[in-house]
C-alpha cells in the first residue's frame, strides 16, 4: 500500500505550478492588501494569516525549480529548501485559515489570484499527508460510502418517503431523459429536507420534468475542499456518469456554493472533456424560471430579510443577480448587508473548512466579520443559498447568543408558490 | 627679453592710462575680483617686467593661435604682446629655422625658472616621429622647455586634455600636458578654441599676484570656467518650459527655443562664452542658433553626436540591446522549455492519490 | 578619472551593459514564466475568457470599494509613488528625448517645474512606502531583502535627479554621472527582483480575468 510522503507532496507542488502561479509569485509586491480582505486576518490581526504567505511552501517551490535565479541562489545557500516540517506547519494556514472564499483575490493590486493557488497547494498538502483530520474522513466516507456525511440510499428514500406522504407529490428516482437530474448535499438529506419537498413543488409548478438518481445524489465535492484532484475526479464521475446515463439536459447543483464549483467549473478539467449536459446552480434555474414567467409566487414576507451570498456563487461562479431577482419576489423588506455581492464576507466554514474540529475556535473568532455585517442591517432573518453556509452560520449566531433564523432561498419561494388547483 | 616695464611698452606705443585702466578693469571683472582690487592690478601691471613666455605647438590646429590674435579689442592684440614677451612661437615669430630655435634656448637660459611655459595641442606618446620640430619630437622638446619652466599654461582643449587627437581611437597615443607633468603648476585654459581674454586675464592674474589663479578639479581658472553655459544661457527658461527647438529651421528654432534636443551639450559644459560671449562679445554658439558642443570639457569628441541630446546613450545601445534581446531570448527559450518539461514530467509521472494514500504510514 | 570621463562612461559602456543586463533578465524571466504553460479550461464558459483578461488588466488600477479604508495608507502612498515616478520617467524633457531616440517616436514633455513637483510627490510616497512597510505588520512580514533593494534602487534615481536637476552637487556633470549611474543600478537590479512586477503584473491580471471572464464573473 502506498501512502503520503513529503516526496509526493513535493512532486504535487511541481505538477501544480503553471504559468499563472509562476506569473502571481513574480508578481506579488508584498503590498498586504490580501490580508486586509480575509476574515481569517481582519478578524484576528495576526500577520501569518496573510493569504500569500499561506503559500510561501508553493513559493519556495516555484522560486527553486522554476526560476534559473531562485535556482542559483539555492545552489549557493542563499535560500532554504523546503522541509516537512514547514508543511505540518502550514497545514494549519492552508486548510484552518482558509476557506476558499477568494476575498483575496479580489482586491490584490497586481491581479493575483490568490485563491486558486491555495487550492493548487492543497494538492501538494494531501500527496504529503498534511491534509486535516477532519477532511480526511470526509474523503474517506465520501469515496466509500457516497456521502461525506455517511449518508446513504436508503437514508435518502426515507426522507423522500416521508415527504412524499406528507405532501402527497411524487419524488422520481432515475427517470431517464428529465430535464433536470437534482443534486442534494448531504447536509440538506440530513437537516433541511424541505429543500427536497421545495424542489418537487416547483418543479410541478413550473411543468418541468425532473429527478434524482440512485447512483449519484450527492453533490458535495470532498476532493475539493480537502485539494485532491483524483479523489475530487471520482466524485464528479458519479455525477457525470449517472447523468449522461439518465440523458438529462441540465443537472442542478444544490443550495452549496463548494459543490457549484465542483461540478460546473472543474468538473469538465477533472474529467478532462465538456459535457453533454448543462450544469446550473438551483439559483440559476429559479431565476430563469422567474423570467420565463414558470415560477409564480404570492405574498410577501413582512419580516426584514438580508441574503448571505454565497463566495463560491458570486466571486466564483458570477452567480450575484439572480439570487436578488427571487428576494425581491417575496420580500418588501430586504436589505443589503455592507459588502453584499461579490464582496460578500464568508460564513468562516467553507473550503471543507467547516469540517476540521480543531479549526472550530479561529472559525468563530472570524465569524466576527458576519456578525458585523449582521448588526449593520438589524434583519430578523438571513437568508442564504447554500446548507454549508447555513450550518456554519448557525453555530456561529449561537455562539454570539444571536437569535436570527436562517432560510434557505429555495424553501422561501416555494412557501410563497402560488397554490394550483 | 625686454627690460622695459609694461607701463613704459604701453605708453611708447601711445595707449593712453584710460585704456589702460579700461583693460585692468575689464581683467578684474573676468578674474571676478571687486573693483577695489583695480589700481593694484594696475599698479602691478605697470611696474612689471613682460613676462617671459615659451609657446610650443603640439598636434594642434592653430585654431588656438587664431583666436588669441582675435582678441577683439583692437588694442588688446597689442595689450597681450605687450604683457608677454613671446619669446618663442614658431607660428607667430618672425625668425625660423636654427634662429628661431636658437631664440628659445636663449630664451630658457636667461630665464631660467622664471618663464611661462604656454602649450597648445596634445603630445603623440605612441612613436616619437609622429610630430616633430626642427627635428626635435614633441615630446623630447616638451620636457626639456617644460624641466625649467615656472608654469605651464595648457591653452586649448587639446593641450589640456588631449582633444580631437586624443578622440577614440587615439591613433597617436596623444596625451595631455597634465598627463605628463606631476612636479610643476600646469593650468588648464580648455576650449576649441579657448576664449582669448582669458590667457589674457591669466597671465594678468599672475603678474599681479604672483600666483595662479584660482582652479577647479580640472585645472581650469574658476573665474571663467566656474560657470556653467546652461545656467547662464538665455535660452534656459524655454528649457524650463519644455520648449524645444526640433530642428534647425523649426518654428521652435525661429521662436529662439532650447536648443536642448538638437543636442545643446551646455548643461555639461563649463566656460564663459554665455557671459563673456565671442567676437568683442557680439554673439556666442546659441545665441547664433547651433547648441554647445561641450568644447572646453575632457574629451567632447567621444561624449557622443554634437546633434544628440545628452540623455541619450552613446552609440552601441541599440546593438547591446539588440544582443541582449537575443541572448535573453534564447536563455529564456532553453529555461522555459525546462520548466515547462519539468512541469509535463511532473504531471506524467503523477502518482493518483487514493484515499488509502492520505496518511502517512505509522512506522 | 575624472567627471567628464565618468559621464561618457556611464552613458556609454556602464550604460550599454546594464542596459543588456535588464533586457536579458526580463526577457530571460518572462519566457521562463510563459512557457512553463497552463491547462486550458474545459468547462462550458459563460463569458469571454479573453475579453475578461483584458477588462481586468485595466480594472485593477483601480482599488476595491471593499477593502478602500482598511489599505488608505498602502494605497495612497503607492498611488503618489507611482503617478510621480511615471510622470518624471516619461515626461521629462531630456527622458522624452531618450525615449524618442530608442524608439523613434516622441511625445511633448512638461515643464520642469511639474517634474519637480512630481519628483517630491514619487520621493514622499516613497519614503511613505518605507513607513508603512515597517509598521505594517504584515508588509514588514512579508518583506524579503530583495524588497528592501528594490526599493532602495527606485529612491536612488528620484534622489540623484533631484540633485542632478538643483544642482546640489558640483559640478553637475558628475551629479548627471550619478543619476545616470544610479538608472543603471536599477536596470541591473531589476529583473532579479520583485521590480519585475512591472510587466509581470499584466500577465497575472490576464490571466486572473481570463480565468473570471470565462465564469462570467466581472472582477
Ligand atoms: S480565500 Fe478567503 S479565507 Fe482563503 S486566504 Fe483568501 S480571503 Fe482568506
Ligand atoms: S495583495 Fe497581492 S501583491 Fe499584495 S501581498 Fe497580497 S498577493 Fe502580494
Ligand atoms: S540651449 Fe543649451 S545651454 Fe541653453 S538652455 Fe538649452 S540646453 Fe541649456
Ligand atoms: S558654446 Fe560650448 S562649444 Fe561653443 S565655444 Fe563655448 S564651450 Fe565651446
Amino acid at each position: 500500500m502506498s501512502s503520503a510522503s513529503f516526496e509526493r507532496g513535493y512532486h504535487a507542488f511541481k505538477e501544480q505550478i503553471d504559468s499563472s502561479v509562476a506569473a502571481y509569485f513574480q508578481s506579488c509586491v508584498s503590498c498586504g492588501m490580501c490580508a486586509e480582505a480575509c476574515l481569517f486576518y481582519t478578524e484576528t490581526n495576526n500577520p501569518e494569516y496573510t493569504p500569500i504567505y499561506k503559500l510561501e511552501p508553493l513559493r519556495k517551490v516555484w522560486e527553486q525549480e522554476y526560476t534559473l535565479w531562485g535556482w542559483l541562489k539555492s545552489s549557493i545557500g542563499l535560500s532554504r529548501k523546503l522541509n516537512d516540517d514547514d508543511l505540518k506547519q502550514w497545514q494549519h494556514y492552508i486548510y484552518d485559515s482558509c476557506t476558499l472564499c477568494g476575498r483575496c483575490s479580489m482586491v490584490c493590486p497586481v491581479g493575483n489570484d490568490i485563491v486558486s493557488m491555495i487550492r493548487k497547494a492543497r494538492e501538494g498538502m494531501v500527496a504529503a499527508g498534511h491534509a486535516p483530520e477532519g477532511q480526511i474522513g470526509a474523503s474517506k466516507r465520501a469515496v466509500t460510502i457516497g456521502s461525506p456525511m455517511g449518508v446513504k440510499l436508503p437514508a435518502l428514500q426515507a426522507q423522500v418517503r416521508h415527504i412524499e406522504k406528507d405532501t402527497g407529490l411524487t419524488i422520481p428516482f432515475d427517470t431517464e431523459g428529465a430535464d433536470y437530474m437534482v443534486l442534494l448535499s448531504s447536509m440538506e438529506i440530513m437537516n433541511f429536507p424541505e429543500y427536497l419537498e421545495a424542489i418537487a413543488r416547483i418543479m410541478k409548478q413550473a411543468g418541468k420534468t425532473w429527478t434524482l438518481s440512485s447512483q449519484a445524489f450527492e453533490a458535495t465535492n470532498s476532493g475539493i475542499q480537502i485539494g485532491s484532484t483524483d479523489i475530487a475526479r471520482e466524485l464528479v464521475s458519479r455525477v457525470v456518469n449517472a447523468a449522461e446515463s439518465l440523458k438529462v439536459k441540465t443537472v442542478i447543483s444544490p443550495e452549496c456554493g463548494h459543490a457549484y464549483t465542483a461540478i460546473r467549473w472543474e468538473g469538465p478539467n477533472l474529467m478532462g472533456r465538456s459535457f453533454d449536459f448543462k450544469v446550473k446552480h438551483i439559483v440559476e434555474v429559479l431565476d430563469e424560471l422567474r423570467a420565463q414567467g414558470l415560477l409564480k409566487t404570492e405574498g410577501f414576507e413582512e419580516q426584514r430579510l438580508t441574503f448571505h451570498d454565497p463566495c463560491q456563487l458570486v466571486r466564483r461562479g458570477g452567480v450575484v443577480q439572480q439570487p436578488r431577482n427571487l428576494m425581491n419576489m417575496i420580500s418588501e423588506d430586504f436589505v443589503e448587508m455592507p459588502d453584499a455581492g461579490m464582496m460578500n464576507w464568508c460564513c468562516g466554514g467553507g473550503g471543507g473548512a467547516a469540517a476540521i474540529e480543531e479549526a472550530e475556535e479561529l472559525r468563530t473568532q472570524a465569524f466576527m466579520c458576519k456578525k458585523n455585517q449582521l448588526d449593520e442591517v438589524k434583519a430578523d432573518a438571513l437568508v442564504t443559498a447554500c446548507a454549508n453556509c447555513r450550518i456554519v452560520m448557525e453555530e456561529g449566531l449561537e455562539a454570539y447568543d444571536m437569535d436570527i433564523p436562517i432560510l434557505g432561498l429555495t424553501e422561501l419561494l416555494a412557501e410563497h408558490l402560488v397554490e394550483e388547483n | 627679453m625686454s627690460q622695459k616695464t609694461i607701463g613704459a611698452s604701453l605708453r611708447s606705443q601711445g595707449i593712453s592710462r584710460r585704456g589702460f585702466l579700461k583693460f585692468c578693469a575689464a581683467t578684474a571683472s573676468m578674474l571676478a575680483l571687486p573693483p577695489a582690487v583695480i589700481p593694484q592690478i594696475a599698479h602691478a601691471l605697470e611696474n612689471a617686467k613682460r613676462q617671459s613666455v615659451i609657446w610650443l605647438s603640439f598636434q594642434e590646429c592653430t585654431g588656438c593661435t587664431e583666436s588669441l590674435t582675435r582678441s577683439h579689442a583692437p588694442t588688446l592684440e597689442n595689450l597681450v604682446f605687450d604683457l608677454l614677451s613671446l619669446d618663442y612661437h614658431h607660428t607667430l615669430q618672425a625668425a625660423s629655422g636654427d634662429a628661431a630655435e636658437h631664440a628659445r634656448e636663449l630664451a630658457m637660459e636667461a630665464n631660467k625658472g622664471e618663464y611661462l611655459l604656454i602649450v597648445d595641442g596634445s603630445i603623440p606618446t605612441a612613436n616619437k616621429g609622429y610630430s616633430t620640430i626642427a627635428g626635435i619630437s614633441n615630446i623630447d622638446m616638451f620636457h626639456e622647455v617644460a624641466k625649467d619652466a615656472k608654469a605651464i599654461v595648457a591653452v586649448g582643449t587639446c593641450a589640456a586634455y588631449g582633444g580631437l587627437p586624443k578622440a577614440e581611437p587615439n591613433p597617436t597615443g596623444a596625451v595631455s600636458v597634465e598627463d605628463l607633468i606631476t612636479d610643476k603648476p600646469v593650468i588648464n585654459v580648455p576650449g576649441c578654441p579657448p576664449i582669448p581674454m582669458v590667457i589674457t586675464g591669466i597671465v594678468a592674474h599672475f603678474l599681479t599676484f604672483n600666483t595662479l589663479p584660482e582652479l577647479d578639479s580640472l585645472k581650469r581658472p574658476l573665474s571663467f570656467y566656474g560657470q556653467n553655459i546652461h545656467d547662464r544661457c538665455y535660452r534656459r527658461p524655454f528649457y524650463e518650459r519644455a520648449q524645444f527647438a526640433e530642428t534647425f529651421d523649426d518654428e521652435g528654432a525661429k521662436k529662439g527655443w532650447c536648443l536642448y534636443k538638437l543636442g545643446c551639450k551646455g548643461p555639461t559644459t563649463y566656460n564663459a562664452c554665455a557671459t563673456a560671449k565671442w567676437n568683442e562679445g557680439v554673439s556666442f554658439p546659441i545665441e547664433a542658433g547651433h547648441g554647445c558642443i561641450g568644447c572646453s570639457e575632457p574629451d567632447f569628441w567621444d561624449a557622443g553626436s554634437f546633434y544628440k541630446a545628452l540623455s541619450v546613450p552613446l552609440s552601441g545601445t541599440a546593438q547591446a540591446a539588440g544582443y541582449a534581446v537575443a541572448a535573453g531570448a534564447a536563455m529564456g527559450v532553453a529555461a522555459g522549455a525546462m520548466n515547462m518539461a519539468k512541469r509535463n514530467s511532473a504531471r506524467k509521472t503523477h502518482e493518483t492519490v487514493s484515499i488509502d494514500d492520505l496518511e502517512r504510514e505509522q512506522s | 578619472m575624472n567627471y567628464a570621463e565618468f559621464l561618457i562612461w556611464v552613458r556609454g559602456d556602464a550604460f550599454h551593459w546594464s542596459l543588456a543586463i535588464f533586457i536579458f533578465g526580463v526577457t530571460l524571466r518572462l519566457l521562463e514564466i510563459i512557457l512553463i504553460g497552463r491547462k486550458a479550461n474545459l468547462a462550458e464558459k459563460r463569458g469571454s475568457g479573453v475579453a475578461g483578461g483584458i477588462r481586468t488588466i485595466f480594472t485593477r488600477f483601480m482599488p476595491n470599494q471593499a477593502v478602500l479604508p482598511r489599505v488608505m495608507h498602502t494605497l495612497v502612498a503607492g498611488y503618489v509613488f507611482h503617478i510621480g515616478f511615471f510622470i518624471v520617467l516619461l515626461f521629462f524633457a531630456p527622458h522624452v528625448a531618450l525615449f524618442e531616440a530608442a524608439f523613434g517616436f516622441g511625445w511633448p514633455a512638461l515643464p520642469n517645474g511639474v517634474i519637480d513637483f512630481a519628483t517630491i510627490m514619487a520621493i514622499l510616497g516613497l519614503i511613505a512606502v518605507l513607513i508603512n512597510r515597517l509598521r505594517n505588520p504584515v508588509q514588514r512580514m512579508l518583506t524579503g531583502f530583495g524588497d528592501w533593494v528594490a526599493w532602495f534602487v527606485t529612491l536612488l534615481p528620484l534622489v540623484t535627479g533631484f540633485m542632478a536637476f538643483h544642482h546640489l552637487v558640483e559640478p553637475y556633470p558628475l551629479m548627471l554621472a550619478l543619476h545616470i549611474l544610479s538608472v543603471e543600478l536599477l536596470l541591473i537590479v531589476f529583473p532579479f527582483t520583485k521590480l519585475m512586477h512591472t510587466f509581470t503584473l499584466f500577465l497575472a491580471r490576464y490571466y486572473t480575468g481570463e480565468n473570471a471572464g470565462h465564469r462570467g464573473v466581472e472582477i
